[in-house]
């Protein structure tokens, strides 16, 4: 268990220890922040309707959610894989699992870190508008675990081949998959198929978060994600060793 | 120490290591010696549990290298070929990582005590990607020999460095190898044989020969060859004189006038040579025995085993065209 720690660690220091982690989240937050302010302009309710859970629920948000998050993870075990540094960690007495665990908190520790940062946009909602602190409470805690499934299913990709981009790719077509299915469920309306693709989309469970309901159902949506994504990650690592 | 049995990978299709056999005592430096390709890295991957075998066993202090793969990795120190090191990271702060990773508890003095060895403490503060190749190879030393394992794993550890440097790394090796067992592996013959008590020499994924480096000459050696330098003789002379001599196989002219001369095994002809040649006037410039250095008895084992190989695989292949255009036929 210590081991997670120790890996965590490491991997925040290799975030913070070059210049890519600093521009990602710099331009996440600042294609955020433009978006944001687009919303204050074009609000067809005014600034006073606003709620976070509006902007946070909307497809543009959605959308730079799963590439940021997808950019962030690739490197993970991609990386490790390349330059042959998985070799020395894994002949040190380090469980598959814990290496996944700890690379995986220490993105959640960034994401989380650039969530921080964008509270500053409640600020000036709060400024400019009315946000009801329930919804916005509600609403942000349920971008964390949106977020946090996102890293899980990154953490996986990152798992599957030692190419960066690659990686990134995989990751984003699976949280691009998993949102837009969701528009499928209309044309399956009252079947069997569209009731499972409903619970299936990623965003579908966020939509009562944006609206101010904090439900266990949901919370354990993406719990279960981000534990998939983590058993996936390290059953992935472990296939090494039949290949 | 170190037991390995019957250990067998494939690549795919491929056979990397066939049915190797061989034991490590405690404290003993063993050199892997093969040419390129030859399955001395995998070995040592399978040892480290860092790949599975795909048939048989491997035993670190008792411990199966997959069944308890965090005991033998608590007991082994490696470091891999490319040594991979994390190059955003500081000389310290990587071996402060990785002595995490081992749970030491005096972290401070053990990773002082390793870059001391290794002769990088004045690096401690620089980038791993500003460092020249050397002393990368030095951290990825380093890194190994952190936690004092009982068994040291070093794959190729003086590749890419220059004369000095390589001196000091097989000093180094040689000091830990008092106390500690090493399992080297090296493609070049003179750091095997200096280094090491023992060595494997390793071709097509088998061991095609093992012992002390004077054991391996003696295995190889089925003559005995004898350098003789002429001065003002005539070659078919010389070759008539020299084989009429009890115990000379053959003589060789090779230029000037120098002959190898081939001896039976176990016979000394030197000094009717000598006396033969005197007793002819010629003049005797030199006369002396070749041992066959080590890179000849290298040679002749793994080119004799890719010899039977490639005589071994002729019919499977030829047999297999023959399928084919009997396939063709029907």
């Amino acid at each position: 268990m210590r081991n997670i720690g120790v890996i965590a660690k490491r991997e925040l220091y290799a975030y913070f220890g070059s210049p890519l982690a600093y521009i990602v989240m710099a331009l996440f937050l600042g294609v955020q922040g433009f978006l944001f302010q687009l919303f204050l302009v074009y609000a067809s309710q005014g600034m006073y309707g606003i709620e976070m859970g509006d902007i946070l629920g909307s497809g543009w948000f959605y959308f730079f959610l799963i590439l940021y998050t997808s950019i962030i993870t690739m490197r993970l075990l991609a990386e490790e894989q390349r330059s042959g540094t998985l070799e020395i960690v894994l002949t040190a007495p380090v469980r598959d699992w814990e290496l996944v665990v700890g690379k995986y908190l220490a993105s959640l520790g960034l994401f989380v870190l650039t969530t921080i940062i964008s509270l500053v946009q409640v600020a000036i909602l709060a400024w400019v508008g009315e946000p009801g602190p329930g919804i916005t409470f509600s609403a942000y805690f349920g971008y964390l675990l949106v977020g946090a499934a996102l890293l899980a299913i990154g953490t996986f990709a990152s798992t599957l081949t030692s190419n960066q981009p690659a990686a990134a790719i995989v990751s984003i077509g699976i949280g691009v998959v998993m949102w837009l299915i969701q528009f499928a469920s209309p044309m399956l309306r009252d079947t069997f198929w569209g009731e499972v693709v409903q619970r299936v989309a990623l965003f579908s469970h966020y939509e009562d978060f944006a609206r101010g309901l904090v439900s266990t159902p949901h919370i354990v949506y993406y719990i279960s994600l981000v534990a998939a994504g983590l058993f996936l990650a390290t059953q992935a690592l472990q296939a090494r060793r039949w290949r | 120490m170190i037991e390995v049995e019957n250990l067998t990978r494939f690549y795919g299709p491929v056979r990397a290591v066939n049915n190797v056999n061989f034991q490590v005592n405690k404290g003993e430096i063993v050199g892997f010696l093969g040419p390129n390709g030859a399955g001395k890295s995998t070995t040592m991957r399978i040892i480290t549990g860092y790949l599975p075998a795909s048939a048989g066993t491997a035993r670190i202090a008792g411990y199966d290298v997959f069944y308890d793969s965090l005991e033998v990795r608590r007991r082994i120190g490696y470091m891999p070929e490319t040594v991979p090191l994390y190059p955003e990271m500081t000389v310290q702060a990587y071996l402060n990582f990785m002595a995490d990773l081992r749970q030491l508890e005096n972290r401070t003095e053990a990773v002082g005590e390793a870059m001391e060895a290794t002769g990088i403490t004045p690096r401690a503060r620089m980038t791993i990607s500003q460092l020249s190749k050397g002393y990368r190879q030095r951290v990825g030393l380093a890194q190994a020999i952190l936690h004092k394992p009982e068994v040291l794993i070093l794959d190729e550890p003086t590749i890419g460095l220059d004369p000095r440097q390589v001196t000091e790394v097989r000093s180094l090796v040689q000091e830990i190898g008092r106390e500690q067992t090493i399992i080297l592996s090296s493609h070049i013959l003179s750091e095997v044989s200096q280094t090491c008590n023992r060595m494997l020499i390793i071709n097509n994924g088998e061991i095609v020969a093992s012992g002390t480096p004077d054991e391996l000459t003696a295995r190889v050696q089925d003559e005995n060859r004898v350098l003789v330098n002429i001065a003002g003789a005539e070659h078919p002379e010389v070759r008539e004189l020299l084989t009429r001599i009890d115990g000379v196989l053959s003589v060789d002219f090779v230029d000037g006038g120098t002959y190898h001369v081939s001896c039976a095994q176990g016979r000394d002809s030197r000094s009717e040579m000598a006396r033969a040649i005197v007793d002819r006037g010629w003049e005797l410039l030199e006369l002396r025995t070749m041992s066959m250095s080590l890179e000849e008895i290298f040679l002749s084992l793994t080119e004799g085993r890719t010899l039977t190989e490639l005589t071994e695989g002729a019919p499977g292949e030829s047999s297999l065209e023959e399928y084919a255009e009997e396939g063709e036929d029907a």
